[in-house]
């Protein structure tokens, strides 16, 4: 999923400096999960937010609903009538449900409350960690289900550097060195023989390389 | 002028704070009329929500009254309060509300004199912080 933070309370505050109404919309999916921005994040940020602004005596009046998900038209068309009666949308979904809610709304202020950071899962209760790079061309086939692209700092193809030390990353010795995970995984499946091949230079063009992507499913397109 | 008499909203867990706290009357032990009782299941139950709702609607203190570290009868409600509890002071700090005016305390439910005490410790710190500027008859 999706992993976002929430930006600092102090520039939330200043977007939304200018306006008197606003709605605060959430998103039912990934930042839920993660909460950064569900329903419950929803109402903290909205009371946070009239209560600093009362107390500088500019009273905010807040609206607040979560959608399914900001992501989809189907899921963000309904609330158009909620849209129109505010000055701005304050949205906690991710930058992809920001950018549905303002193309969707094109005369509305669509204010992000979150920086999207990842994509990733929970190792435990409020950890997250990154897992996925979105590359387009995944070799987690080849890496013992460890990816080098995402886990590893340099995205190394042929690892480990030589700022492997002792299982961890030179960058940060909090980070796991993945080549290390990658041959441990490896040798203790018996499998280090796949280690034996050496990775071709990887085409970065499906990674965003040739620009932003773009994927069209024929058979499932309702245009004839 | 009639001194402030401030308003503490106080989440109660059943299986102490709030038997603490029939001990003080059972014990005659005198504590301010400012304490606000809501009993909970468990100071595990208490939600960022609800400390925020308090203070929005004009509390002037809120109190977190959990087990003794290690007595939860959930085994850990009172553990998961007290970071919730953390994180909500830093939330006021950010609304620009004193973060003194949350805290949490652990008690059990044989400490009548204890509740008596936390709620005049408590009373006395809200008193000195001065009303809290969101009620609505708070003079700024």
């Amino acid at each position: 999923m999706i992993i976002a933070n929430r930006k600092p309370f102090e520039e939330i505050k200043a977007m939304v400096a200018p306006f008197n109404r606003i709605l605060v919309l959430g998103c039912g999916t990934c930042v839920t999960v993660d909460f950064s921005g569900g329903e419950k994040q929803v109402g903290i940020l909205a009371s946070e937010l009239r209560m600093a602004r009362q107390l500088e005596g500019k009273p905010l009046e807040t609206l607040e609903y979560t959608v399914q998900r900001q992501c989809e038209w189907e899921f963000i068309d309904p609330i158009a009538e909620m849209v129109r009666g505010v000055d701005a949308v304050l949205s906690m979904a991710c930058g992809v449900g920001v950018q549905a809610m303002a193309e969707r709304y094109p005369d509305k202020i669509i204010l992000p409350a979150l920086n999207t950071v990842m994509m990733g899962m929970p190792i435990e209760a409020g950890v997250f960690v990154e897992r996925c790079a979105g590359c387009g061309n995944c070799v987690l086939a080849i890496t013992g289900g460890i990816c080098p692209i995402a886990r590893c700092s340099k995205n190394l193809l042929n690892g480990p550097c030589g700022g492997s030390q002792n299982g961890k990353c030179e960058v940060n010795p909090e980070i796991d060195c993945a080549w290390h995970l990658i041959y441990e995984k490896l040798k203790a499946m018996g499998r280090l023989n796949v280690l034996m091949e050496i990775i071709e230079p990887k085409d970065w063009r499906p990674a965003g390389g040739g620009g932003p992507r773009k994927i069209i499913r024929e058979e499932v397109r309702l245009e004839v | 002028m009639s001194e402030f008499e401030p308003i503490i909203v106080t989440f109660a867990c059943h299986y102490c704070a709030y038997g603490a706290a029939d001990l003080a009357g059972v014990m005659r032990l005198q504590y301010p009329p400012s304490i606000r009782i809501v009993k909970v299941p468990c100071t595990g139950r208490v939600d960022v929500h609800h400390i925020l709702t308090a203070f929005e609607k004009g509390a002037d203190g809120v109190i977190v009254a959990g087990c003794r570290i290690g007595d939860c009868h959930f085994k850990d409600g009172n553990i998961k309060a007290t970071r919730r509890v953390q994180y909500v002071r830093k939330l006021l700090k950010e609304i620009g509300l004193d973060e003194e005016r949350l805290n949490m305390y652990y008690m059990s439910s044989a400490e009548g004199a204890r509740f008596a005490e936390v709620a005049s410790e408590m009373t006395e710190k809200i008193k000195s912080l001065g009303p809290n500027p969101l009620r609505k008859e708070a003079k700024r």
